[in-house]
């Protein structure tokens, strides 16, 4: 009894499918062509980790300023921080980040590896492993410096309280550690001296922090800890936050090249269309204005020739190590220290020498 | 609890005086799989991931262990201390009137309402041996803050209202005629409260119980500002979890979260069968 459709003639259904298919076709192909021009404003996303907050305000509002000189274009740049591993993983579960700028290269090769949001060989796109500014990891004592820290081997001594994030949570609690295993290492030429020191600093920590800012309020508000191992840049601003008359910064004879990378990222800006605005963004950390900007946060710039003279006064010299030269580059250092199992977790294992 | 109550035999359709049992049942089914159930089984899901094998291994690796039993247990106590605590708060503001009470009542919301972290930096301010009460307490050789003593004190603060808004409103119906009735039939005070109020109160105050324990084993933000963190010690499972995403090992972190979840629907029916079997004991109020 029901009346059978003959084959020739669409349902009013299909029809309908037919008709919105084709509609979307023609849109999508419109689409490029509408690329050609360039739109009025455009809005990208700079993911960073926690310590830059200060550092990227000054640098977009210059960029922004930039852009629109050069092209009469406005660009809205939004940037969002937190910490490092966290952001990187925002970004692998799709948070469309236009570019991202973090605190580890480990980070980045999260995002390349898990994601296949960029190329793997993102790093060697950019001058200076695309670190357009660096940093270090350098001391604040209490003003006086009562226990007399003076270098990495103080913090191991009995009776230093020594304050440093989890460098299982922590981007910068890892260039901590790194440093202080460095210094050993250079001393002493022998890894397994290295472990027992570093493993005799974490003995110190009476608190683990999952960040570093955790660790600054618990340095600087709680009143915990002789010594707090901290970014260069964070132990400006907590001087020029908390008061250079409570803190003294103490540099240790040597420490680590932190080498915060950034990078584009490609299957973003070619979905929205931001790749000319986004390159531009990246390549103008560089210039001479971005250089001047960065020292000026207490970024150690890439260029110093263009920063102020008086900004640089602030950086003495030290020795600095790479992670490439002593560890064998990030990869291989995450993965020997601070994986599942690594020899961070065998510090805090029980029966190890933490259980006391 | 009504399902031990009546010993009917099993009907899909309850006759009720009210209409509607389709389209509510319909919804109720589709929102609990929605916002409770998917969510739980893509958990599952992903931390199958692992396998059996490696979900064991997981669950019993001694870090793990150590953070479990410490969760679960600190959660226990702080449930434990307020299921007594929360009863003594309700029983003021139901019992008795006095000036500024509706402020207290307000008061009790607070830890609902307050952002956890807010929470946890304000407790570690305070309990610091900086801080006010952390001064006071350090001479005396007490340490809080940084301590499994100052997670106790964390959850404690912020599962109080479970316990105290689930005994209130029962405490409020409790006639006080039977109170009056069991003491004009010669019983002390004592004895009214033993065998007339506390058996009657005994379901709320487990609900309140079990509410107060449930919230404080899966608390993070309050906790982590005070905890110290230190693996072995003070390092909760919450955190567990967080590390191992700070990792990128998903199946890892949740494989903890699968457990933790497991203990807990575990615990939580445990307390809902003795909740059954109280009320079957003690009878309706």
């Amino acid at each position: 009894m029901h009346p059978r459709r003959s084959p020739q003639r669409p349902s009013p259904l299909r029809l309908a499918l037919a008709c919105g298919l084709t509609l979307a076709a023609t849109l999508l192909a419109a689409i490029p062509a509408g690329h050609a021009q360039r739109a009025p404003e455009v809005a990208i996303t700079n993911v960073s980790y926690d310590p830059t907050r200060e550092l990227y305000k000054a640098i977009n509002e210059a960029f922004a300023k930039d852009w629109l000189a050069r092209t009469g274009q406005r660009v809205t740049i939004r940037t969002s921080h937190g910490g490092s591993g966290r952001q990187a993983r925002t970004v692998i579960d799709g948070l469309q980040a236009d570019v991202v700028t973090l605190a580890l290269a480990g980070d980045i090769d999260a995002i390349a590896q898990r994601a296949k949001l960029l190329p793997a060989d993102w790093q060697a796109r950019l001058p200076n492993n695309s670190s357009p500014y660096t940093s270090t990891i350098v001391f604040v004592v209490r003003k006086g410096n009562p226990k007399g820290i003076r270098d990495w081997d103080d913090l191991a001594r009995p009776g230093v309280a020594v304050i440093t994030p989890n460098p299982k949570t922590s981007g910068g609690a890892r260039w901590n550690y790194l440093a202080a295993w460095a210094f050993e290492l250079d001393r002493t030429k022998d890894p397994a001296k290295a472990k027992a020191f570093v493993e005799a600093i974490y003995l110190n920590v009476p608190v683990l922090d999952t960040g570093a800012r955790g660790s600054t309020t618990t340095f600087v508000q709680r009143g915990i800890g002789d010594v707090f191992i901290s970014w260069e840049n964070e132990a400006h601003l907590a001087l020029a936050e908390f008061g250079a008359d409570r803190f003294d910064i103490v540099y240790p004879s040597l420490s680590i090249l932190a080498e915060p990378p950034v990078a584009l990222v490609d299957a973003v800006v070619d979905r929205r269309g931001t790749r000319e605005v986004a390159e531009a963004y990246l390549e103008f950390l560089y210039s001479a204005q971005a250089q001047r900007i960065i020292a000026a946060n207490f970024y150690r710039p890439s260029k110093p020739e263009a920063a102020d003279p008086d900004d640089l006064k602030r950086f003495p010299d030290l020795r600095l190590v790479t992670i490439d030269a002593v560890f064998g580059g990030w990869a291989k250092a995450q993965a020997e220290h601070f994986a599942d199992g690594g020899v961070f977790d065998r510090i805090y294992r029980p029966g190890g020498p933490f259980a006391r | 609890m009504s399902l031990a109550a009546h010993a009917t035999p099993f009907r899909f359709r309850q006759p009720s005086a009210l209409p509607g049992f389709g389209i509510t049942f319909g919804f109720a089914v589709t929102y609990l799989s929605l916002i409770v159930l998917i969510p739980l089984g893509v958990l599952v899901v992903q931390a199958s991931g692992l396998g059996l094998e490696g979900l064991w291994q997981t669950a019993t690796s001694p870090r793990v262990l150590a953070a479990l039993r410490l969760s679960f247990g600190v959660s226990f106590a702080a449930a434990a201390v307020n299921a007594v605590a929360g009863l003594v708060v309700a029983w003021v503001l139901t019992r008795y009137a006095f000036p500024g009470r509706r402020l207290l009542d307000a008061i009790v919301d607070l830890p609902f309402a307050l952002p956890t972290a807010v929470a946890g930096i304000a407790l570690t301010a305070i309990y610091a041996p900086n801080g006010w009460i952390g001064a006071l307490l350090a001479p005396l050789g007490v340490k809080v803050a940084y301590t499994p003593l100052g997670i106790f004190v964390a959850l404690v603060f912020i599962s109080l209202p479970f316990v105290v808004r689930t005994v209130q409103p029962v405490l409020a119906d409790l006639d006080r005629e039977i109170e009056e009735a069991s003491a004009t039939l010669g019983a002390s005070r004592a004895q009214t409260v033993a065998r007339v109020i506390l058996p009657a109160l005994a379901p709320a105050v487990l609900t309140g119980f079990a509410l107060a324990f449930g919230r404080a084993v899966g608390e993070y933000g309050s906790v982590i500002f005070i905890a110290g963190n230190m693996p072995f010690v003070s390092e909760i499972a919450p955190l567990l979890i967080v590390i191992q995403l700070e990792e990128f090992n998903y199946a890892g972190a949740t494989a903890i979260a699968t457990i933790m979840l497991a203990i807990s629907f575990v615990s939580l029916l445990a307390i809902n069968l003795i909740q059954a079997w109280s009320r079957r004991r003690f009878g309706h109020v």
